[in-house]
């Protein structure tokens, strides 16, 4: 956990460091549950394999979850995000092993907006993947 | 099972109230692995100018699931949920969402297209308040990928 971001501290090109967010099929089964998502292709590796995927994959949701905490944890707990968009372009495959996968998700400030709102540009890959493209959210900070 | 195409446009009944809970956003803070006080206690929220405890941003797609999880399941659609992936999100807040909130979801299917042997369905939800306070736009394309 960071501190406070002010929108004057910021600028254009401002790095946001990378961080790495694990993910394991326990993470999954609690995602399940918190967000009503149970979908049988993130805990069931037979009916995944069976309908064509590598192995059990994540929600995308929770990969969009891991890269805004990125941006909240960065931004400090008084901003507020305005708006978040992802498309998400490749799996994250998440085998069994308890070591499971990690997703690591880094940013960059892409432009400073009026009304104490920034832009910021993000990045994420699984094993060596993108697996988010597009990947942007504005956030207004004090 | 073919989608059916003539679901283009259909917009749905707004979702029952959803009451927003800080058991909830505890919850959902924990299985995305958040350890963020502004979404467990009420005080840290406070002290950060939040009324009460916020919701991470993407806690919008539980909202929003409760009502779209519903129209996509509508057996008329003809969507296999087995078959399906998360194509793109999108989210535009007026507001965080809030412990205390209590919301409807109200889905428009406003999409439905072939992507070579995939079909690409978009839906856009409108979370609102019991008084019409709009809080979350979320826009979600899904893919049922080709057999």
């Amino acid at each position: 956990m960071s501190g406070q971001i002010s929108y004057d501290s910021v600028q254009a090109g401002t790095q946001i460091p990378a961080v790495s967010y694990p993910v394991t099929r326990l993470s999954l089964i609690k995602y399940c549950g918190a967000s009503g998502d149970f979908n049988v292709i993130h805990w069931n590796e037979r009916v995944a394999r069976a309908v064509g995927l590598p192995d059990v994959i994540a929600h995308g949701m929770f990969t969009m979850a891991q890269a805004g905490r990125l941006v909240t944890d960065w931004a400090g707990p008084a901003a507020v995000v305005t708006e978040f968009g992802v498309r998400f372009s490749s799996m994250v495959v998440v085998p069994d092993p308890d070591a499971g996968a990690f997703i690591e998700v880094s940013g960059q400030v892409e432009e400073k907006l009026e009304g104490n709102r920034v832009a910021i540009a993000l990045t994420a890959r699984a094993a060596g993947t993108k697996v988010l493209t597009r990947a942007r959210a504005v956030v207004r900070l004090p | 099972m073919a989608i059916n195409r003539e679901y283009a446009g259909r917009v749905f009944p707004a979702s029952q109230p959803y009451e927003v809970s800080r058991v909830k956003i505890a919850e959902f803070a924990a299985a995305i692995g958040d350890a963020n006080p502004v979404y467990r206690d009420p005080a840290a929220a406070r002290a950060a100018g939040h009324a009460d405890v916020i919701a991470p941003p993407t806690f919008a797609i539980v909202i929003s699931m409760a009502g779209s999880g519903a129209a996509l399941a509508d057996p008329g659609l003809g969507l296999n949920y087995a078959m399906v992936v998360h194509g793109e999100q999108r989210f535009e807040y007026t507001r965080p969402i809030m412990a205390g909130d209590v919301v409807t979801a109200q889905v428009t299917l406003t999409d439905i297209r072939d992507a070579g042997r995939n079909v690409m369905l978009t839906t856009s939800t409108e979370i609102r308040t019991a008084a019409g306070e709009h809080v979350c736009t979320a826009v979600s394309t899904i893919v049922e990928r080709g057999a």
